[in-house]
């Protein structure tokens, strides 16, 4: 029979444990308004640049245009944008980017290509060191949050820029989880290099038709001015949309953890007063018993 | 048609400006341009300057942009700009305090720009 210490003092540890699991949901969900807001607020500048994209591309002939929109006609060297958590206690945000990650990497490398990896936030890098840590080109942390910076963004697409214009990869493509909504956040592979266009831009360039535009300086100074920008913009707003995800994650998988902690409680207290009201018979037992013998 | 411009300047952070417009001056890499209702449908890439933003002749916004993109239809005009900060003396403390923190993070473009923008409001 367990003994009533030991019983007091587990109750005691899974409180505390769901207290703080408790906060941490708090603390998420405070911190996912504002996320979504900002990611919400960074949707009209993608939007409208993938709009102007659009209607450039539409127009740029394919053997001029600048590699950054139509790539190098190559596939053989590729790079990956990994964008993950700094942080665990997630759920399976992190694990669901490794495990793409990991799958895409030996397909790609199964089809004879060079594949290199960028990587964003601490989870991912520390746990694909130990297989792929030679392909690392870089590893950033301490990006994401509530307050992501343009200018980190920015910074990370240089870095692709230069690769590409050194010739080193030829495509680009990056990897983050999806805000679908609170609860569903899904692992998104999207090419940078070359450049997606999605179906709101087309949409768009059927307009652009009717209003032909004029361009200052001239179209190939707007595109190769408008593609290096764009290419930032993707980037922001995809690991804008991975923060959001991330405390989603974060808030749903502490939501679970304090219900659990709060079914153990109940298990544990009931336990606790069985064994209290065994000891408490026994003890009466043990008085009737001693007196009848007198 | 009406005789005003739908201008909207968009940031990476959010949409900073949203409203009809008489006339839109923005800084075009090849010189200023202004926007009236019924421009002819353009593109332009954008040099650092200001953006000046008119009601009934009178100049009611100016906005500082670190270079971007304007887009101009017959009744719109949207400019895109990865920095931006609006000029009026209210705005001083706000930016003074970015660049500190730029300072501190040792971003130098943005430094710069905020740098430009405080000169621009002392003038």
């Amino acid at each position: 029979m367990a003994n009533l210490k030991d019983l007091k003092n587990r109750i005691k540890s899974v409180k505390s444990t769901q207290k703080i699991t408790s906060a941490m949901k708090m603390v998420a969900a405070a911190k996912l308004r504002r996320a979504q807001e900002n990611a919400e607020q960074a949707r009209p500048y993608s939007s409208r640049m993938s709009a102007m994209i659009a209607s450039l591309a539409a127009k740029a002939d394919a053997s001029s245009a600048p590699l950054l929109l139509v790539g190098n006609g190559k596939s053989d060297n590729h790079l990956l944008v990994v964008v993950s958590a700094d942080r665990g206690l997630c759920g399976g945000f992190n694990g669901g980017i490794i495990r793409s990650t990991r799958r895409h990497v030996l397909k790609l490398q199964a089809e004879g290509k060079t594949v290199r990896l960028l990587m964003v936030g601490r989870k991912a890098t520390d746990a694909l060191k130990r297989e792929f840590s030679d392909l690392f080109v870089e590893t950033l942390e301490n990006i994401q949050g509530t307050a992501v910076q343009f200018s980190d963004a920015d910074m990370i697409s240089q870095r692709v820029q230069s690769l590409i214009d050194a010739g080193e990869v030829d495509t680009c493509s990056i990897v983050f989880n999806k805000f679908v909504s609170a609860i569903t956040q899904e692992v998104t592979f999207r090419s940078l290099v070359p450049a997606e266009i999605d179906d709101a831009g087309e949409a768009e360039v059927v307009e652009g038709a009717i209003a032909p535009n004029e361009y200052e300086p001239d179209e190939n100074a707007v595109l190769s001015d408008l593609l290096p920008r764009a290419l930032t913009t993707q980037i922001y707003a995809s690991i804008l949309e991975s923060s959001a995800s991330e405390l989603a994650a974060r808030m749903t998988a502490m939501d679970n953890a304090t219900r659990n902690a709060g079914d153990l409680i109940d298990r544990l207290t009931m336990e606790y007063n069985r064994t209290r009201q065994a000891a408490i018979t026994t003890e009466l037992i043990e008085i009737i018993s001693g007196a009848e013998a007198l | 048609m009406a005789d005003t411009t739908a201008f909207e300047l968009v940031t990476p952070a959010r949409v900073m400006i949203s409203r009809d417009a008489g006339m839109v001056v923005a800084p075009g890499v090849e010189g200023l341009f202004g926007v009236l209702p019924r421009h002819a449908p353009l593109i332009s890439t954008l040099q650092r300057g200001v953006v000046e933003v008119y009601d009934n002749g009178q100049v009611t916004d100016r906005i500082m942009v670190d270079g971007g993109i304007a887009d101009v239809a017959e009744d719109r005009c949207t400019i895109l700009a990865e920095r931006a900060e609006k000029l009026d003396a209210g705005n001083q403390a706000a930016v003074e305090a970015q660049l500190q923190a730029a300072k501190d993070n040792g971003q130098d473009s943005v430094v710069d720009f905020l740098e430009a923008v405080l000169v621009a409001l002392k003038a």
